[in-house]
């Protein structure tokens, strides 16, 4: 494995706590598995370590109780695997349903609750919102989520290589491109395997592929919350058209299950890389307009401009990913730091703003889309040629990987057995960072600008209820 | 160069595309389960309620994409609608999660009489690849009588729309 990775005592756990606590470290996750948890850390200048923790007991010092962001992470791995956080300020259940769940109170004068979902209006996942408001004002926001918890780390557990990887993509539809990549990339680290340099290039061209087709739809839905629907047909159209170049190029339309451990499935015929060309002189040309008029639309600014702010001392503590981070002007990109191939090779910048507003994030995503259609360009020009898979290694293993997905950065973590198959895995999605902090960019807004700031977080529910 | 994409968007013709032929598996599967009377009460228009029971989101991304501007559901009478209490048709994604399974029954019985229940996607169908899950109910029909499976991960949404366009034949005769 590249990732150095320690077995460590009480001590140095806490410690680690209270690094995290201080900002010296950054999380990346905390999971568990019967008598042993994981700490996966990263530090500013872009050193990834795990530390395991063995616990005959089933007991580990709580990480939640010196630094917040872990409080969820620990709820579930008791959920999941039983692991109790000792001194943990929540001990609720997160992604086990069943018994009457307490919310947190909201006490004062005037206040009323208004409870949302799981069952939305709109065609979205499902999740239960409850908010506390005083008039229009939201005065607490607390979500539930879990429900579409489908069991995905015990379904990995005892898997073959290829079973698990099927379910990596289905972990979080909309970023099954970043999902495959990120579990490959840990498979592969766990067992030393070669990946040709065609089948890298081609991984990286179907990752962008998907964060142009994800952004337009966003930054068009974010638009069509604020009723303007211009903006979402415009973006509709363009985002289909980034659909059917990915099913002409590699066979699917969302890409799924083109990335596998080894390399990719399905090379770019010449004629795919034609198709691809022409889809950024296409986007070139139309994206532009768009821009112009969400910039140019006082109305629509109006909704967007101060809405929603998170501050950027909360995305700092919270490491959020993505734009999210990014528009309270986090600088993280898992593409630079702590990067992999091809883009070690490919010029992009990574665009930051500090304001952390519905329109911060909507001005990210469009940088983006810039960033993405010149990182397309380069890698369709400078494409290599060769195989496109090769076979992995019979051996066993830890491996570890950390990928920009469209939303921001996705863990992964992999432990292969003797007879291959795979003995744990456990993926974590950008959501986990950036759900607790919808909750704080609402607060003080009006509850009818929370469909603005919720498709501006556009969180997953899935890849966080896995 | 706003007032250009306006003009242009004014005088340029619809973008849809034709309609796709009427899914004839579906037409089979839906012949036994419509009778002569629900037919007469629709007429020839659905109002649709989606419920994410598990999905991964796939499916949501392509029932999404029918009401672009490519697809444009409602030229054919088939709306989605924000309530079940509004609709005819319950359109349910997912292996059907123990957490969704009762948020997933109220909705049905919220739904008034006559209505359609079709289920989209591999999961829909029977759990697909997270079958045997302890945390799901394992495919829509386990929970709800299902008139129509729309099979695929995801369906296209040509795909969706040749079975929506069944259902609608069926229906309103």
């Amino acid at each position: 494995m590249n990732w150095p990775a320690l077995n460590v005592d009480p001590r140095a756990w806490t410690e680690a706590g209270e690094r995290l606590a201080a900002g010296d470290l950054l999380l990346l996750s905390l999971w568990g598995e019967p008598r042993v948890a994981h700490l996966a850390l990263i530090d500013p200048s872009g050193k990834p370590r795990l530390l395991h923790f063995p616990c005959a007991d089933n007991r580990f010092p709580s990480i939640g109780r010196l630094h917040a962001p872990a409080i969820r992470l620990e709820r579930t791995m008791r959920d999941l695997a039983g692991l109790d956080a000792e001194g943990s300020p929540d001990t609720r259940p997160w992604l086990r349903h069943g018994a009457p769940y307490p919310f947190l109170a909201a006490e004062g004068e005037s206040l009323h609750q208004i409870p949302v979902g799981p069952v939305h209006a709109g065609i979205i996942e499902p999740g239960h919102f409850r908010f506390t408001a005083n008039g229009e004002t939201v005065v607490r926001l607390e979500e539930r989520l879990g429900y579409v918890h489908k069991g995905i780390d015990a379904l990995m557990a005892g898997a073959s290589i290829e079973r698990a990887a099927t379910l990596a993509g289905r972990v979080s539809g909309d970023s099954t491109v970043a999902y495959a990549l990120a579990y490959a990339r840990a498979v592969e680290d766990a067992l030393g395997a070669q990946v040709p340099p065609r089948a890298v290039w081609l991984r990286a061209l179907a990752g962008e592929l998907e964060r142009l087709a994800n952004h337009f739809g966003d930054i068009g839905a974010v638009c069509n919350d604020a009723a303007f629907s211009i903006m979402h047909a415009g973006c509709g159209w363009l985002r289909e058209q980034v659909l059917r170049a990915a099913s002409a190029c590699f066979g699917h339309r969302l890409m799924m299950d083109c990335v596998v451990p080894g390399g990719v499935r399905g090379d770019l015929s010449a004629q795919g890389a034609q198709q691809v060309a022409s889809l950024i002189a296409l986007i070139r040309q139309r994206f532009p307009e768009l821009v112009d008029l969400y910039d140019n639309t006082a109305s629509l600014k109006d909704r967007t401009v101060s809405t929603g702010i998170l501050s950027t001392a909360l995305a700092r503590q919270y490491a959020a990913g993505g734009y999210v981070g990014r528009a309270s002007g986090r600088d993280f990109d898992a593409r630079r730091t702590p990067g992999y191939p091809p883009y070690d090779e490919l010029r992009f910048e990574v665009p930051t703003v500090q304001a952390g507003d519905v329109n911060a994030r909507v001005w990210i995503r469009i940088q983006e889309v810039e960033q993405s259609l010149a990182l397309i360009a380069q890698i369709v020009a400078r494409l290599p040629g060769g195989p496109i898979f090769a076979a992995l290694p019979a051996a066993q293993g830890e491996g570890a990987a950390l990928v920009e997905g469209f939303r921001g950065d996705i863990f992964a973590w992999v432990r292969i057995g003797a007879d291959g198959r795979v003995e744990r895995c456990h993926l974590r999605d950008p959501s986990w960072f950036q759900w607790p902090l919808l909750e704080a960019a609402i607060e003080g807004n009006i509850v009818a600008d929370f469909p603005l700031c919720n498709k501006s977080f556009n969180c997953s529910y899935s890849g966080h209820d896995l | 160069m706003t007032s250009r994409l306006l003009l242009r968007n004014f005088f340029h013709a619809p973008l849809t595309e034709p309609a796709p032929p009427v899914d004839p598996a579906a037409l089979a599967e839906l012949a036994a389960r419509v009778n002569a009377a629900s037919r007469a009460r629709l007429g020839r228009t659905l109002s649709i309620r989606e419920v994410d029971a598990g999905s991964c989101n796939g499916c949501e991304l392509e029932i999404h994409a029918l009401g672009n501007v490519l697809y444009d559901l409602e030229r054919f009478g088939l709306r989605f609608v924000a309530s079940p209490r509004h609709a005819d048709v319950l359109m349910v994604t997912g292996p059907v999660t123990k957490n969704m399974r009762q948020a997933l029954e109220r909705t049905y019985r919220a739904t008034p009489d006559p209505k359609w229940v079709v289920a989209v996607g591999d999961c829909g169908r029977d759990g697909g690849c997270f079958a045997g899950s302890p945390a799901c109910v394992g495919g829509v029909s386990a929970v709800l009588p299902v008139d129509l499976h729309i099979p695929g991960c995801p369906p296209t949404p040509v795909a969706l729309l040749g079975g929506l366009l069944a259902l609608l034949e069926t229906v309103s005769g």
